[in-house]
């Protein structure tokens, strides 16, 4: 795997200082070194010389599609794994910004890693990482452990079938194999075996533990609203506390407007600071809206998201 | 157990507890089950116990021509806070100038503050994340808490720090403590103290940050900010809110909610002007009103190193890096 993130690593700078000597692009969002272990972070590069700060491993987990609505003014070469691209197809599908505006950098990407399921697996804190082959190691103060790279990756992840960004303008690596770790993500999977009330009680529970911070939103490329619905004072839908009435009610009208405009890239998620369990409804909702329209968001860039179009074709059957 | 059932039958005990694996708030105690006390710092920092994220204030309810309004300001029993780190407890008396300073009283904050005996914990095993003492702070610093337990192992050390602590002299779970436990309750510390790796350079920030109100600098600053909460709700210090009513036809209550300058929200007007239109404004004013606002009002930087904002943030944002770059001139 380390040569593999080296190699995509090395091919992202090129490309970053060509673009960026030949003026093509104004900025390169990609990924820069964190400060902590199992960390990567968004970096901005407006110059070639600073290009051999991006970075490509196993924790650029943040969807960088999240931030063209800041750059509108730029052209921007962005760094996307195959979740982002797709963000960024279903962003022109709704015209939110200009086709020559962007430049996309795609990388196969080999899935990554969960740092919090890392972290849970070791007592004590993690000073340092690698990864060798299909291993990453971890180690702190008085312990040193070899995990299996494949038992620590994000849900999302274990299921995507869209590696491969579609639509970049480059690909940094070889194509990667487009088949599922798991068939179905695993925590749709708990949820579909529950009764309603089951299910009620589970989105409380996890619904429960927000805080209200919207970094799911904001974390969030398809969550663009000028005015979110939250945050509207006239008319004022939802109040702001912590009730667990207007609580439940953000997340479920968060999910609900994610349907058939979510890559499933589970940004969301891993934002939250109190680990709330949130891919399970958005990706329910991506295979339901797979299931009866057979669309997938951003994979084709000419199909039309469902929820979006009216045909007078259209199935009714759901209108009791 | 028994000694927290103790406390419960006279107290209302606050103290941290998961709600899920990894993830831990300060909460009102209803099963001594709950409390969690190897948690080394709760995700929601202990200043909810005086400053929730969301109180009412008051209630009020029209019946005909009557109105009447109820009161949410008294605090009916007192109250334990166990188990706040050293971080936690700094936070209260930075609050402190604000809810209980000389220019207002914040009935709220205050009724609750007087009403709570603080049993601080010393932090044995501070993250390479924690800078607490470059803020005057230590993993073992007992100021503001009324008694203090060091964990060693098998039991507790407790100090007994102020009067408030002293009233628990007699209580019967306590054992006069022997040469040994003291010293080893002094390596314990003595170890915590030398975790603390991170020394950073807070001095003469403010000055700094006096001339560089315009700087080029807040734009690379909030580049990676995506707006969200995170870092001021889950920062002790940060203590900002937002008043609202939640009516419904005849009855209602005023409710204050934590806020955030991060938000754009935060500062819009009723016009629709913003005065902090975007992200750079904003991440300047979180910055500013720590290192270089708050130091001007009460002489104190108004962040104790806890590490959360630099844990929990979803775009990785290290304030400590921050601080260094001010430090050096920002970007020049």
């Amino acid at each position: 795997m380390e040569q593999t993130h080296k190699a995509i690593q090395d091919s992202i700078r090129e490309k970053a200082k060509e673009l960026l000597s030949s003026k093509k692009v104004d900025v390169i969002v990609g990924f820069g070194e964190g400060t902590l272990p199992l960390r990567a972070t968004p970096i901005f590069i407006r110059s070639q010389e600073e290009a051999d700060r991006l970075i490509w491993n196993s924790y650029c987990e943040n969807n960088l599609a999240t931030y063209l609505y800041k750059l509108s003014q730029f052209k921007v070469g962005l760094v996307v794994k195959g979740c982002d691209a797709r963000s960024v197809i279903a962003l022109s599908r709704e015209k939110r910004f200009k086709h020559d505006q962007l430049y996309l950098i795609g990388v196969p990407c080999q899935r990554m890693v969960d740092r919090r399921k890392v972290k849970k697996a070791v007592k004590g804190e993690i000073l340092r990482v690698g990864e060798q082959g299909d291993e990453i190691t971890v180690e702190g103060e008085d312990f040193k452990k070899v995990l299996k790279r494949d038992d620590f990756l994000y849900p999302s992840c274990q299921v995507c079938i869209h590696r491969t960004p579609a639509k970049a303008d480059v690909l940094v690596g070889n194509p990667a194999e487009e088949s599922p770790l798991v068939e179905v993500h695993p925590d749709v999977k708990d949820f579909e075996k529950m009764s309603p009330e089951e299910r009620w009680r589970y989105f409380e529970k996890e619904a429960g533990r927000c805080i209200r911070c919207y970094a799911c939103r904001e974390a969030c490329p398809m969550c663009y609203c000028t005015e979110c619905f939250v945050d509207s004072s006239n008319p004022k839908w939802i109040d702001k506390g912590l009730s667990p009435s207007d609580v439940d009610f953000y997340h479920i009208v968060r999910a609900y407007h994610q349907s058939g405009r979510c890559s499933g890239c589970g940004a969301c998620e891993r934002a939250c600071p109190m680990e709330i369990k949130l891919t399970y409804l958005t990706q329910k909702l991506n295979q339901d809206v797979k299931e009866l329209f057979g669309f997938e968001t951003g994979v084709d860039p000419d199909a039309s998201p469902p929820l979006s179009t009216y045909d007078i074709e259209d199935r009714q059957e759901f209108i009791k | 157990m028994p000694f927290l059932q103790s406390l419960m039958d006279e107290y209302d005990l606050f103290a941290p507890a998961q709600l899920a694996e990894g993830v831990s708030v300060y909460k009102k105690i209803d099963q001594t089950e709950e409390v969690d006390l190897s948690i080394s710092n709760a995700q929601k920092p202990a200043k909810e116990i005086f400053f929730p994220q969301s109180e009412t204030m008051f209630r009020y309810e029209k019946a005909g021509k009557e109105s009447r309004i109820t009161s949410t300001e008294e605090i009916k029993r007192n109250r334990i806070l166990l188990g706040a780190r050293p971080c936690d407890i700094q936070a209260f008396s930075l609050i402190d100038h604000v809810f209980a300073g000389k220019e207002y009283t914040d009935t709220y904050y205050v009724n609750k503050r007087k009403a709570t005996t603080i049993i601080g914990m010393g932090c044995d095993h501070p993250l390479s994340t924690c800078f607490c003492s470059s803020l005057n702070g230590g993993p073992f610093q007992r100021e503001g808490s009324d008694l203090f337990l060091i964990d060693l192992g098998e039991s507790y050390l407790v100090e007994l720090l102020t009067e408030k602590g002293m009233a628990f002299q007699k209580n019967k779970f306590f054992e006069e403590a022997n040469e040994k436990e003291i010293s080893l309750a002094k390596g314990v510390e003595g170890k915590a103290a030398e975790k603390i790796k991170a020394a950073i350079p807070v001095e003469g920030i403010e000055k700094r940050l006096d001339q560089m109100m315009e700087s080029p600098y807040w734009d690379r600053v909030q580049e990676k900010c995506l707006g969200c909460r995170v870092c001021t709700y889950l920062c002790p210090t940060c203590h900002c809110f937002d008043i609202m009513d939640e009516a419904r036809t005849n009855k209602g209550r005023r409710v204050r909610n934590w806020d955030s300058c991060l938000s754009s929200l935060y500062s819009q007007e009723t016009s629709g002007h913003n005065p902090r239109p975007t992200n750079r404004e904003r991440t300047r004013q979180r910055l500013m009103h720590k290192f270089n606002y708050f130091p001007k009002n009460f002489d104190r930087i108004a962040c104790v190193g806890c590490g959360r904002c630099t844990l929990y943030c979803p775009a990785h944002f290290d304030i400590r890096q921050t601080i260094k770059e001010i430090q050096e001139g920002g970007d020049k």
